[in-house]
C-alpha cells in the first residue's frame, strides 16, 4: 500500500498525540493514581502504535507497543507508577520525536531501536526491580547514545577478536539473499578488514577495500555501515558479508592488497537453518519492511548517523496550517459573494443609461465590503493559536527543574492567543530562550536565600500571553532574583562597552539594555557575576526580524519580567499615505505619533541638525525628500508637514510634502534584486495598481 | 544555467529593437511581455534601474536595457515594451525595450559564438550572434545582463 499521501496527516496526528501524551504524563507525574490520565496515555499510545503500523514504521511501532503495555498494566492495577516508569517514559517519548524529526525530513524513521528503553519498559512489565538503572541514562539527555554503545559493548565482548564480522546479525531479507546466492552456487564469504593503526585516511582505505571488494562479488551487509565508513565512523576494522564466485583466498587478497590494510580475515559463512524455507515467506514482505530491513542489522553503532544525511535534504513534508472547517466555509461564502458581487457589476455596466451608474456605484460598495471581509477571513486562516509552541515548555521545565536541582512550576495563561503562522513557528526559540535564563539565572539557586526573601520554596515562572490591539504580548515572569544592575554596569566598565562616566550617566533601564549586546551575551565571565545575558541578543534580534520588541523589567530580589510584543501580522498594516516630490509613499502607522504643522522660522539648527521644539522636546527633523532623492514641490516659505515617529524612546521629524490619508496596505517585498535601500522596507499596491514604496521609519531614526 | 540546452535543440529567441539593433532573448526565461506602465521610482539604486511596477500583485523592478547597454535613453512610446524575464535566482525582472519583433527559431548551425577578446564593455552581454532571414541578431546573454550589476556594486 502505498501511504505516503497519508504522511502530512501522519505527522501531525503523531505531534499531536505526543504532545497529548506529554501534558498527560506530566499530569500523571502529579497525581498518580488519577486513573482518567491513565486511560487517556492509554488511548493515545494505542492510536499512536496503530498510526505507525499502517505507516510501515515497525521502530516507531515497537516503542509504542511496549509503552501501551505498560500502561495497561497500569490501568490494570498491576503496576504503580513512580517516578522510574515516568523518567523512562519520557524518554520512550523523546525517542518517539525523533524518530517523527527522521520521517519529516526524510519519510524514513532513522534506524535507532532505542533498545535500552524498550528493555527497561519491559523490566516495567516483568517487575524488575532494576528499573531505576533507565533514570540514570536520562541524565546525559541521549539515550540514543546510551543505547549504542551498549550494543557496541555486547558483540565486542562474545566473538573472537579477529572474526567480528561473526557478530553481525542477519535479517530475514539477507538471510534469504544469502541462501539464493548459495544455491546459485556462488560463496557466501564474511571478512573482518584491519586497518593500520597508523593509517591517516581510513576512510579512503577503507573505500578502496569496499571499491576491490565490488569488482569480486556483492557486498550485501557492512558493519558499519558504508555511509559510517565513508564519515571515518569505525575504528581499525569493519566487517562485510560478500555474496562472490570467487574464493575466499581471492577475497581475502584482494581486501588486503590495498595498502595500509594491516590484515583481513574471513570464512565461509554458515547460513542459518531454517533460512531456505522463510525464504519464499520473506519475499512477499511488505515494501515498507523491506526499507527498514536493508539498513544494517546492527544499527545501534549508527545511532547518530542518520539524523546527519537527513539535515541535509529539503523536509519531505510542506508547512501546513490546520484549518477549522467553518473558517473555510466562511471563504467560500464569501467567494460566492464575490462572484455574484462582479456579476452584478457586469450587468450593470452592460445596462444602459443614468440607472446603469449608479448601479455601478452600489455594486462597487458591495464589492468593498466582500473584498475587506474576505481579506480577514483569510488573516483569519493564517492564524494559528501559541498553544503549539507553548506547550512542550512545561516538559522543559520539568526536565530543567531536575537538571539544575532547583524547585520550580511553571504557570502559563493565554495560551489560545493567536498570532501569524509565521510568526508562530519562530517565536518558540526565543521563548524557550527566556524561559531558560528565568530557571538558570532568575531563581535563586540557594533555598534559604529565597526563604530570607519571603518567597515560597519553590520557584515560579509565569508565560502570559494576551491580545492588546493591533498586538500579541507575551510575558516571561520570574520571582527570582532579578538582574543587579550594578554588577552589569561593573562589567561592562570592565569589558570597555561604556566609560565610567557614560556608566554613571545611564539609568537602570539603559544598563539593563547593555545585555542585549552581542558582546555582553557571549561572555561567560558576565552571566556567571550579573546571572544574566546568555543569548539574549539572539532573543532580541529574532524578535526584531518579527518585527516586535522586547523589554525588560526587573527589581533586584524580586524577579525579572521580559515583555514580548508582536505585531498580529506581518503581512498587513495601517499605514499614512504621503506624498514627496509628486511620489507616493507609505509610512507604517505604528511608528506614527503625532502630525505637525510648522512654521520654517521654528526649524533650528543644532550641530548642523534641522530641529524643532514640540512642546519643550527637541526633535531632530528628516526632510524626507532629500533621503529618498526627489525634489519637494512645496514652497520654502510654506508650513511644513512634520510626521513625528518614534523608536523605543527616541523621535524623529519626518518633513513630508502632503497627506492624503489612512489605508490599510499590504506589504509586499521589493526583492532580493534591488532591495538594497534601508529606508525602503518594502512596497505595496494602490487601488490604482500602482505601486508605492514603504518607508521604514525605524531606518531613519 | 541552461546553456546545455543552446547547444542541442534549436532555441527560439524573441526578437527586439534596440537603438539600430536587433537583439535576441531566449524565449524560455521570458514570463511576461507588457505594454509600458507608470514605474515607481525607487531611491538609491543604479541608473539604469527605472524602479518598480506590479506585475499581477507582484512589485517586479524594472531595469533599462538601452541604459544597461550604454545606449541614450528615449521616452516610451507605443512600440515600447515591458519584457518579463524570470530568473532562477533573483525572481522576476522588467526589461525595456524599444519594441518587440517576433519569435525566431535558431539552429546551433546559425549561431556564432562571441569571444570575449573585445574590451568593449557591453559585448560580453551578447553571447553568440544568430543568422535570421533579413539579417543578424545579437543574443542577448540574460544572466550577464542581470547579474552584472550585482558585482559592479558589491
Amino acid at each position: 500500500m502505498d501511504v505516503s499521501q497519508y504522511l502530512e496527516i501522519f505527522i501531525d496526528e503523531t505531534k499531536e498525540h505526543l504532545q497529548n501524551l506529554n501534558t498527560q504524563i506530566l499530569e500523571l507525574e502529579q497525581e498518580p493514581d488519577n486513573m482518567d490520565t491513565v486511560n487517556e496515555i492509554f488511548r493515545a499510545a494505542h492510536s499512536l502504535k496503530g498510526m505507525a503500523g499502517t505507516m510501515g514504521y515497525k521502530r516507531m511501532q515497537n516503542l509504542t507497543h511496549d509503552m501501551e503495555n505498560v500502561f495497561s498494566k497500569v490501568r490494570e492495577g498491576e503496576l504503580k507508577v513512580n517516578a522510574a516508569i515516568i523518567d523512562t517514559i519520557f524518554q520512550c517519548l523523546d525517542a518517539l520525536e525523533e524518530y517523527l524529526d527522521n520521517i519529516q525530513s526524510s519519510a524514513d524513521e532513522g534506524t535507532n531501536d532505542n533498545e535500552n528503553i524498550i528493555k527497561a519498559l519491559n523490566d516495567f512489565l516483568n517487575g524488575n526491580a532494576v528499573a531505576e538503572a533507565p533514570a540514570e541514562a536520562k541524565k546525559d539527555d541521549a539515550p540514543a547514545a546510551e543505547a549504542a554503545s551498549a550494543a557496541d559493548a555486547t558483540p565486542a565482548a562474545d566473538g573472537d577478536d579477529k572474526s567480528k564480522w561473526k557478530n553481525i546479525k542477519f535479517s530475514e531479507e539477507q538471510i534469504h539473499v544469502m541462501a539464493e546466492a548459495k544455491k546459485n552456487g556462488k560463496n557466501v564469504i564474511g571478512l573482518t578488514v584491519f586497518v593500520q593503526e597508523t593509517c591517516i585516511l581510513k576512510a579512503a582505505r577503507a573505500f578502496l577495500v569496499y571499491k576491490t571488494l565490488e569488482e569480486l562479488g556483492e557486498i550485501i551487509i557492512s558493519e558499519p555501515s558504508a555511509q559510517d565508513i565513508e564519515d571515518e565512523k569505525f575504528d581499525f576494522d569493519f566487517s562485510m558479508i560478500v555474496v562472490t564466485e570467487s574464493d575466499i583466498d581471492t577475497v581475502l587478497k584482494g581486501a588486503k592488497s590495498v595498502s595500509e590494510i594491516e590484515d583481513a580475515f574471513g570464512d565461509m559463512v554458515d547460513i542459518p537453518e531454517g533460512a531456505a524455507d522463510t525464504a519464499q515467506e520473506s519475499q512477499e514482505t511488505k515494501p515498507a519492511e523491506t526499507t527498514a530491513a536493508e539498513t544494517k542489522p546492527a544499527v545501534a553503532a549508527s545511532g547518530e548517523t542518520p539524523n546527519k544525511p537527513a539535515e541535509k535534504k529539503k523536509p519531505v513534508v510542506n508547512r501546513t496550517v490546520r484549518v477549522d472547517i467553518e473558517k473555510l466555509d466562511d471563504l467560500m461564502n464569501l467567494v460566492s459573494e464575490l462572484i455574484i458581487a462582479k456579476n452584478s457589476l457586469v450587468s450593470a455596466a452592460t445596462s444602459e443609461g443614468t440607472a446603469g451608474t449608479e448601479n455601478v456605484n452600489e455594486h462597487i460598495e458591495y464589492l468593498e465590503n466582500v473584498t475587506t471581509n474576505l481579506h480577514e477571513s483569510v488573516m483569519k486562516v493564517r492564524m494559528v493559536p501559541i498553544e503549539s509552541v507553548v506547550n512542550k515548555f512545561p516538559r522543559m521545565i520539568r526536565d530543567l527543574q531536575k537538571k539544575l536541582g532547583k524547585k520550580m512550576e511553571l504557570y502559563m495563561s493565554g495560551e489560545e492567543t493567536e498570532l501569524d503562522r509565521t510568526v508562530v513557528d519562530e517565536i518558540g526559540d526565543p521563548l524557550m530562550h527566556l524561559l531558560r535564563n528565568s530557571a538558570d539565572h532568575g531563581i535563586e539557586s540557594d533555598v534559604n536565600l529565597r526563604k530570607e526573601r519571603g518567597k515560597p520554596e519553590a520557584g515560579s515562572i509565569f508565560l502570559d500571553a494576551y491580545q492588546d490591539g493591533n498586538n500579541v504580548v507575551i510575558e516571561v515572569r520570574d520571582d527570582g532574583n532579578g538582574i543587579d544592575v550594578e554588577a552589569v554596569k561593573r562589567k561592562a566598565i570592565e569589558r570597555g562597552t561604556i566609560t565610567e562616566e557614560q556608566g554613571a550617566a545611564m539609568s537602570d533601564k539603559e544598563i539593563i539594555n547593555l545585555l542585549f549586546l552581542p558582546s555582553f551575551s557571549t561572555a561567560k565571565v558576565v552571566s556567571d557575576i550579573s546571572g544574566r545575558g546568555v543569548g539574549l541578543d539572539v532573543v532580541k534580534s529574532k524578535i526584531e526580524s518579527l518585527s516586535g520588541e522586547v523589554e525588560v523589567k526587573s527589581t533586584l530580589g524580586v524577579g525579572s519580567t521580559w515583555t514580548i510584543r508582536l505585531p498580529l501580522t506581518l503581512a498587513i498594516i495601517q499605514a499614512l499615505m504621503v506624498v514627496i516630490g509628486g511620489e507616493k509613499y507609505a509610512i507604517p502607522l505604528g511608528n506614527i505619533q503625532t502630525i505637525e504643522d510648522i512654521e520654517p522660522q521654528e526649524v533650528e539648527t543644532v550641530q548642523q541638525k534641522e530641529v524643532i521644539n514640540l512642546r519643550g522636546n527637541i526633535i531632530p527633523i528628516i526632510r524626507l525628500n532629500e533621503i529618498l532623492g526627489c525634489e519637494s514641490t512645496k514652497d520654502p516659505s510654506e508650513n511644513l508637514v512634520v510626521v513625528i515617529v518614534k523608536k523605543g524612546d527616541k523621535m524623529a521629524g519626518l518633513v513630508i510634502d502632503e497627506l492624503t490619508g489612512q489605508q490599510e496596505i499590504v506589504i509586499k517585498s521589493l526583492g532580493k534584486y534591488i532591495n538594497k535601500s534601508k529606508v525602503i522596507s518594502g512596497a505595496t499596491i494602490l487601488g490604482n495598481g500602482e505601486v508605492a514604496l514603504i518607508v521604514d521609519p525605524n531606518a531613519l531614526i | 544555467m541552461e546553456e546545455v540546452k543552446v547547444y542541442s535543440e534549436p532555441v527560439q529567441y524573441i526578437k527586439i529593437d534596440l537603438g539600430s539593433e536587433l537583439y535576441g532573448i531566449d524565449i524560455s526565461y521570458v514570463d511576461n511581455i507588457v505594454r509600458p506602465q507608470r514605474v515607481t521610482r525607487v531611491p538609491n539604486v543604479a541608473p539604469y534601474i527605472k524602479g518598480v511596477i506590479n506585475i499581477r500583485g507582484e512589485i517586479v523592478p524594472i531595469m533599462s536595457l538601452r541604459l544597461k547597454m550604454g545606449l541614450e535613453e528615449i521616452e516610451d512610446d507605443k512600440r515600447t515594451r515591458f519584457i518579463i524575464i524570470k530568473m532562477e535566482q533573483y525572481g522576476k525582472i522588467g526589461l525595456i525595450v524599444d519594441a518587440v519583433k517576433e519569435v525566431v527559431t535558431l539552429e546551433e548551425d546559425n549561431i556564432e559564438r562571441m569571444k570575449y577578446d573585445s574590451k568593449d564593455d557591453t559585448v560580453h552581454f551578447v553571447m553568440g550572434v544568430g543568422k535570421v532571414e533579413g539579417g543578424l541578431i545579437s543574443l542577448l546573454d540574460l544572466n550577464n545582463v542581470i547579474m552584472e550589476k550585482s558585482f559592479k556594486e558589491e
